[in-house]
């Protein structure tokens, strides 16, 4: 994977205060284009946090997010969907009343700047890629649980963003759902979108991301190849588990090292 | 702009629909058209308001704000001799700054807070023009010029006059219903958190909205001001009226392109016959209509499918499709 020196993404000490304390902490980070980058942490770290300061949904205490050589920190969420960052939602959030070829479209009226005929078709190849486009007159709200996960991505995708933060969009999957959807997230970052995976579900992370951030207390706790952040005494003791810690060392055959 | 048959079918429709009105001005006597004249003006009501309270779902019960707004505009105007036809656009101008006045504060709100607000609206204006007298005439009311002719030829104009502002409303409907504008608004109705995140303006679009259903009802008011050359501000400002254009629409369909048509004359009709067989009980019945439209029909005649009809006379053979409770129950 070739890595342009800007990064895509920049985040400059982002805090975000809530009544005292600290849920993001002075959090650095660059994403470079192109690559798949994992975001973890215990519940409550401050990942959910972090993508709304990006995404412009919470205002930022202090600190400045870059985007492209320019400050999106004091921006409107649907300025920064227009700039080119499209996320899902931990609990999905379709247009439940609309179908889904419909929900996809709305990615690719106003983000992705199209007229309501070319936003069309662009939903057709975006539903084609997720797999969805046997269901596209089915009203969002009777899909099934993976299908909707899957209309999330599609109708971010729609977006066409440079940037795409994933919110768990695996939980709750079965193991075939998953690989289905480790195979899709790979070729959308093909195409040259950076895309933050935000799981719980270390599978996925060791499968798909090359470097993974980890969050605690809002804080990082550690950065790095995902290889390497494994095996971090910081994040076995924080988040990951001595268990976890022996069976990845098993599979990957390399040594760990124990927390005191 | 996507046009498929359908869509085609339903202007054409319209069109054809609003022709014939048109035509039977010639044949009509002046109680007809006056019964006539009433229809369009509410159905001008209703178009406009399904635009805010049925394409973007605010429960907006300041309709008749607008409509007192428009009235009074336009009679001051036309008080103070401007053109009859000038004052109305004048009358749709002061709409929209009005409607933005009122919106931009009140936008910021949701739900209950927001029908609180613009209901609230209603009464503020009428005190206001009950009270500020050298303006408005205060609680006399305000004359306006009587437009010249026959009783019959005045008729046919005004008749003619509101069955145009009707079809315009028709046509911006027609216009929102299929654009990104009216798209949008239906995001913001359904999920206003995810409209932003996939890059809707939200408050442009409902300031938009807010805006256009301002202006239309202000040139009703105003139309109508001119037709009875006498507004006074229970009569501008009339508080049923607020709620009424609401209930016609969701009668008809909300958020549909003939939805605020169908509900302004099947009301209209319902009321008649309430009045005319239950003089001692037609409030009471008029509310126990009310109650149950918005309790059993709550997406109106057209948001109707036939798939809803059969599957509530026949529950046996319905035809709803299992397999998506399976689903559910399965994953």
């Amino acid at each position: 994977m070739t890595k342009a020196t800007t990064p895509v993404l920049e985040l400059k000490s982002v805090s975000r205060l809530f009544e005292g304390i600290h849920a993001v902490d002075n959090v650095s980070l660059k994403l470079y284009a192109g690559e798949i980058v994992g975001l973890i942490g215990p519940n409550g770290a401050g990942k959910t946090t972090l993508v709304n300061l990006i995404s412009g949904f919470l205002s930022v205490s202090s600190g400045d997010v870059i985007f492209d050589g320019e400050s999106i920190t004091r921006k409107k969420p649907h300025v920064i969907a227009q700039n080119g960052i499209a996320r899902t939602f931990q609990i999905v959030q379709p247009f439940a009343r609309m179908t889904v070829l419909e929900n996809v479209m709305a990615g690719a009226i106003y983000a992705g700047h199209r007229g309501m005929v070319q936003a069309r078709d662009k939903a057709i190849e975006c539903l084609e890629f997720t797999k969805l486009a046997h269901l596209k007159d089915m009203p969002a709200s009777e899909l099934a649980l993976a299908n909707r996960k899957r209309l999330e991505l599609a109708k971010s995708l729609a977006m066409n963003p440079r940037l795409l933060m994933l919110d768990e969009v695996n939980a709750g999957l079965n193991s075939s759902e998953i690989d289905e959807a480790i195979q899709m997230i790979r070729s959308i970052a093909a195409t040259g979108i950076t895309i933050v995976v935000i799981e719980h579900l270390m599978r996925v992370v060791t499968a798909l991301a090359e470097r993974t951030v980890v969050l605690h207390h809002g804080a990082v706790a550690s950065e790095g190849p995902t290889e390497e952040v494994m095996r971090d005494p910081k994040v076995i003791e924080a988040y990951l588990g001595n268990k976890f810690a022996q069976r990845f060392a098993e599979t990957s055959g390399v040594p760990v090292a124990r927390p005191a | 702009m996507i046009i498929d048959r359908a869509f085609a079918l339903k202007i054409a429709f319209g069109v054809l629909l609003f022709a014939c009105g048109a035509m039977l001005s010639a044949v009509l006597d002046n109680y007809y058209l006056q019964v006539g004249t009433t229809l369009a003006m509410l159905c001008s009501l209703c178009w406009a308001w399904n635009i805010v309270g049925g394409y973007m779902g605010y429960p907006a019960l300041c309709m008749i704000s607008f409509f007192g707004i428009g009235a009074y505009a336009g009679g001051i105007a036309q008080a103070a001799g401007v053109p009859e036809t000038l004052a109305w656009f004048v009358a749709a101008g002061v709409g929209l700054l009005f409607a933005l006045l009122l919106g931009v504060p009140l936008l910021r709100l949701k739900g209950h807070y927001f029908a609180v607000g613009t209901i609230a609206s209603v009464e503020v204006l009428r005190e206001v023009a009950n009270n500020w007298d050298q303006l408005t005439g205060g609680a006399i009311g305000l004359n306006l010029p009587i437009h010249a002719g026959s009783p019959d030829e005045v008729g046919r104009y005004f008749y003619l006059a509101m069955l145009g502002l009707a079809f315009i409303a028709f046509l911006v409907t027609a216009i929102v219903d299929r654009t990104q504008f009216g798209f949008g608004l239906r995001c913001i109705r359904q999920n206003e958190q995810a409209a932003s995140m996939v890059g809707i303006n939200v408050f442009k679009y409902k300031v938009g909205a807010f805006v256009l259903t301002g202006v239309l009802g202000a040139a009703t008011g105003a139309i109508y001001a001119s037709m009875v050359a006498f507004i006074e501000p229970k009569d501008a400002f009339n508080i049923i009226m607020t709620i009424e254009i609401p209930v016609m629409v969701m009668l008809g369909g909300m958020g549909t392109i003939f939805g605020p048509l169908i509900g302004g004359v099947s009301y209209v009709i319902l009321k008649e016959f309430v009045w005319a067989y239950f003089i001692n009980w037609h409030s009471g019945l008029l509310g126990l209509i009310v109650v149950t439209v918005i309790y059993f029909l709550p997406v109106g005649v057209l948001g109707l499918t036939w798939r809803d009809i059969f599957r509530k006379f026949g529950a046996s053979k319905s035809t709803r499709p299992v397999t998506s409770d399976i689903a559910r129950s399965a994953s």
